[in-house]
């Protein structure tokens, strides 16, 4: 009854093209279970009619044997910073409670040309600022695989992305898109014990995305499978004209090699030291350990590696994300768009109450930092040395992937420092001490700009995923999904029991 | 005791005025926004047609939706290098975009995309010839600092009545080049030449319409003064000056108003002024800018603009070649200005004159050409004194006075061979403008503006006026020359004007040369 949530795309389009499965079908029971999971709160709009319109048309290109490619018909999720025509875009914030948008972000326009289907738009992080998914308006998103779902023992989804990851891992849809602007794809995929893709910058267009930090934010997406992930990479990716920082050259779509056909004998490992770090649970650095050594048994070199400014790296994150933040909110004025309070007495009185009534706590404490750090006398002292540093810690890898004698090809290293955390003890820290722990391991490829990936590997004794990031150089989406399709396939992670998830319909 | 004290007081004042006499002399810098001529926006694709109905042309991206960037427009580039090198800049190889923040309701943003850190270019020269009324023609020099291209923002209209606020959004993200010159003007002439001089240029390069009254060319002055050997004083901005008459006129009552307070013994303070066109005046303005941080950030959403500098190389779609543009640049006035010197002849302020006027320098050029022969001191008499002074009488544009040139050369080679005399020329004027399909030949046999030089006739005129101005005669009999100007105006009003006026004046001579032999 519920065979379709186990395939992968592949499968899902060889039944559309065979007749035995219709995208009308697939959507009618991914909106069935979006309704049934509710409790996991993955979506702030599912978009129910919309999806089971765009399925019909689905399904008449397949009758008519001319589907649009192989994604069409799946249904997909969108975060809701990603910019959807007439279907309201939040950023689960009240600023933009009531924002519909005139136009589709780049990423949705070209899976809807694709044909596939948009079941809703994802729970995240008020504006993306969190690694929780705890700070939305519309309610914290709970992860599949908590033990109990009830009361306070549950566990998060990760964050910012971490609606998109819940459906996804709870196999709602069979891909979704997110944001990783410090790790907002990669931590919550890491939780969720789903495939989590940080492509290289510039290599996706971020028109449309409602923007975090500009410099470092890239569409993230999430799948189930590394061979989906790419399916959607291939979609989703190359120039846009839309967006000045996309990568000029022409993209050409990833093709991986079938698993017994990939040779790891030349290819090149490091394990960097500086992420065996404060706060690395046992089990994640067994975890680690475990598949470092069946990367070296299986021929490929593997060796430790040192990228000195790791520690620097967070910091410079928080003043770089907290100064284009500050800028970046500067246009939520309720004067166009968005919230606008009563409070007409002056035009500055206007601003300062939509502003004090449409940003939580988070976003106003950054929009705070970041003005104080952008002031005139304060410049140099903060955002133009974190630029310094930044360029340090971006050389650091390209000296360990293109230093000549010991280049690496690929580096392997944790998502997460553990598993999903219960709410209540996550809850307990302060947003700023969250983030400084969450995104240790991903935001660095973020400031240098390189493509990642986090993969599930296997689960912990409490039964939750854990997961491993791969790393490589700008570009190298080719060599980086397919070391994660190898060890993907030898882990083959435990895919979510029915039991687990009839528990959680209850 | 009381009396002597008061003397006493009175008597230490000259030794204070003892401190030698120092010229008090006024510094005078320009900041010019020009919008840049251009189909769209700086980094949108709305239309930027002035006057279109409000907020109509508004892309996405203008009123700051969410998710939107920029996409910098690469004719505003094109158009920019082009100015900077007819300004003598020196255009950068690479260029940065920064976001300058603050807040305001017809600024969507937040902040205004601009170039801070790295400009498009820097280090110009401009020189400008400086007229006077009463003072010799000289030229002058002035650096340009700095061009930038940045994004416009929109405007508010204030409803007072309904103490409302209301937000147009089609002017936010035109296109504008800020030209920063340095302080090196003294007068309100001299600033208001530099303009014209801008004005010119950008005209013949196309890059700017330099229609102030659009807002298409903005001016704001910064002016200071100081004693000679002093460092810089304290400067005011003025704002918001709407013609190139108020340059001038702002420029000029701001150095007095400035004189005025340091002979009274006060201070001049920091502030930015508006000037009031209507009563002439400078205000201050309530908004101070003194306290403003705009936490400039490099703007991450456009890379930064690379251009190619190389001699002879050629654009690409991903690179501009400033080569490639320089050889699109046209002559520039000042070139034209010694051509006209140099090969037509003509004097300094002539050719100012005819520079200034497209339209005139248009006909001059094309009736030097047809009428080899014919002095240019006559046509360019003939466009400035008759056509231009006609034009200024009903208060017209010359660009709305639709005689071609082809019929003012007509006209001249009409009067050169004394067919028509002036007078008949300045209604040939006339007419035309209103009848602009009728040929000149046509025009003076309908209106009979044939010039009379047969000898009889004028002889039968000249008659008819000494017997009508007898006092006049008496006058000129009696050693008087000028009174013979009255008969001489006696004979054009007979003659309707149409006499030759040189056969009159040696008809009337010998005529009463004969009498008085009589």
């Amino acid at each position: 009854m519920r065979r379709h949530l186990q395939f992968g795309i592949k499968q899902v389009h060889s039944s559309y093209l065979d007749g035995r499965l219709s995208p009308h079908l697939v959507t009618e029971q991914a909106v069935k279970d979006a309704l049934s999971l509710r409790t996991l709160n993955a979506f702030i709009r599912l978009t129910p009619e919309l999806a089971l319109l765009q399925a019909k048309e689905s399904e008449e290109r397949f009758q008519e044997k001319q589907p649009k490619s192989e994604l069409d018909g799946i249904p997909i999720a969108v975060k809701d910073n990603f910019c959807t025509a007439n279907v309201p875009t939040t950023c689960a914030s009240r600023m933009l409670q009531d924002f519909v948008p005139p136009y589709n972000a780049t990423v949705v326009s070209r899976l809807r040309q694709a044909g596939t289907v948009l079941l809703g738009k994802t729970n995240l992080d008020q504006f993306a600022m969190g690694a929780g998914t705890v700070d939305s308006i519309y309610g914290p998103t709970k992860n599949i695989w908590s033990e109990d779902l009830s009361k306070d023992k549950w566990r998060i989804a990760g964050g910012s992305s971490g609606g998109s990851a819940s459906a996804v891992a709870a196999g709602l849809c069979y891909a979704a898109i997110g944001s990783d602007t410090g790790g907002s794809t990669r931590n919550p995929a890491s939780y969720c014990g789903v495939v989590g893709l940080k492509p290289t910058y510039g290599l996706v267009s971020r028109h449309g995305l409602i923007p975090l930090v500009n410099s470092m934010d890239v569409p993230g997406i999430f799948a189930r499978s590394v061979n989906d992930c790419v399916k959607v990479l291939n979609v989703i990716a190359g120039p846009d004209s839309k967006d000045s920082t996309t990568i000029r050259q022409p993209f050409r779509k990833l093709q991986l090699p079938e698993v017994d056909q990939i040779n790891l004998r030349s290819i090149s490992i490091g394990i960097p030291k500086e992420y065996h770090c404060l706060g690395l649970s046992p089990e994640v650095l067994a975890t680690w350990t475990k598949i470092a050594d069946i990367l070296e048994c299986a021929g490929a070199k593997v060796e430790q590696v040192s990228l000195p400014h790791t520690a620097a790296s967070i910091f410079v994150y928080s003043i770089l994300n907290q100064c284009e933040v500050a800028s970046n909110m500067a246009r939520y004025d309720g004067i166009e768009y968005g919230h606008r309070a009563l409070d007409e007495r002056s035009t500055e009185q206007l601003y300062a109450t939509t502003r004090a009534e449409g940003f939580n706590q988070v976003v106003k404490t950054r929009i705070l930092t970041g003005n104080f750090l952008l002031l005139r006398k304060n410049y140099q002292k903060y955002f133009e040395k974190a630029l310094r540093v930044r360029r340090l810690i971006a050389e650091d890898f390209s000296k360990v992937f293109e230093t000549n004698n010991q280049a690496v090809d690929i580096l392997l290293t944790p998502t997460t420092l553990t598993e999903a955390p219960l709410f209540r003890d996550f809850s307990a820290l302060s947003n700023r001490d969250q983030c400084a722990v969450q995104d240790f391991c991903t935001q660095p490829a973020n400031m240098a700009g390189i493509p990642a990936v986090s993969i599930p590997v296997r689960l912990s004794q409490n039964g939750l995923p854990l997961s491993l990031q791969l790393m490589s150089k700008s570009l190298n989406e080719q060599l980086l999904l397919t070391v994660a399709r190898w060890i993907e396939a030898q882990v083959s992670f435990e895919c979510l029991e029915s039991g687990q998830l009839q528990a959680a319909e209850q | 005791m009381r009396n002597y004290l008061t003397i006493r007081r009175l008597a230490t004042k000259p030794i204070l005025a003892q401190e030698p006499f120092r010229k008090w002399k006024s510094v005078v810098g320009l900041e010019v926004h020009a919008q840049i001529a251009s189909t769209s926006k700086l980094f949108s694709g709305s239309g930027t047609s002035f006057g279109a109905p409000l907020n109509t042309s508004v892309a996405p991206f203008d009123a700051s939706i969410p998710g939107t960037l920029p996409v910098l427009n690469r004719k505003c580039v094109e158009s920019g290098i082009k100015t900077a090198l007819a300004l003598g800049c020196q255009v950068n190889e690479v260029s940065m975009f920064d976001r300058k923040h603050y807040f305001y309701a017809d600024l969507p943003n937040g902040y205004q995309i601009t170039q801070q850190r790295a400009a498009l270019a820097n280090n110009g020269l401009m020189t400008f010839p400086v007229i006077t009324p009463g003072q010799k023609l000289y030229y002058k020099s002035v650096k340009l600092l700095q061009l930038q291209l940045e994004q416009d923002s929109g405007k508010s209209l204030h409803d007072d009545h309904l103490k409302r606020s209301l937000v147009d959004l089609n002017r936010a993200g035109l296109p504008l080049m800020e030209l920063v010159f340095a302080p090196d003007l003294e007068t309100g002439e001299e600033a208001a030449s530099l303009v014209k001089e801008l004005m010119l240029i950008l005209r013949r390069l196309q890059t700017c319409s330099c229609k102030m009254e659009e807002g298409a060319l903005r001016v704001d002055a910064n002016i200071s003064i100081n004693q000679e050997g002093d460092p810089l004083g304290v400067r005011t901005e003025v704002k918001n000056i709407g013609s190139v008459r108020s340059i001038s006129q702002a420029i000029t009552f701001e150095i007095n108003r400035q004189l005025d307070i340091v002979s009274k013994g006060g201070r001049i303070t920091n502030e930015t002024r508006s000037w009031d066109a209507e009563k002439r005046c400078t205000v201050a303005m309530r908004d101070k800018e003194v306290l403003q941080d705009y936490r400039f950030m490099p703007e991450p959403n456009l890379p930064p603009l690379h251009l190619n500098l190389k001699p002879g190389s050629r654009s690409t779609s991903e690179l501009l070649s400033v080569a490639e543009l320089s050889e699109e640049i046209p002559e520039l006035p000042e070139h034209t200005r010694q051509r006209l010197v140099e090969f037509n002849k003509l004097n300094a302020e002539t050719a100012i004159i005819l520079v200034n006027e497209p339209i005139l320098l248009e006909h001059f050029m094309y009736i030097s050409k047809s009428l080899k022969n014919l002095p240019t001191k006559i046509i360019t008499n003939f466009l400035i004194n008759d056509l231009l002074t006609y034009c200024n009488k009903l208060n017209l544009n010359l660009d709305d006075c639709t005689i071609s040139s082809a019929n003012l050369s007509d006209i001249l080679n009409c009067l050169h061979l004394e067919e028509i005399n002036l007078q008949a020329a300045r209604q040939l004027i006339d007419l035309l403008h209103k009848n602009p399909n009728e040929s000149v030949a046509n025009l003076i046999d309908q209106h009979k503006l044939q010039q009379i030089s047969n000898v009889h006739e004028i002889e039968t005129f000249c008659r008819q006026a000494i017997a009508n101005q007898p006092k006049a005669v008496q006058q000129y009999k009696k050693g008087k020359a000028k009174a013979l100007f009255a008969i001489v105006g006696e004979v054009a009003k007979i003659s309707e004007q149409k006499a030759n006026m040189k056969i009159v004046v040696d008809c009337l001579e010998n005529l009463l040369k004969t009498t008085a032999q009589k």
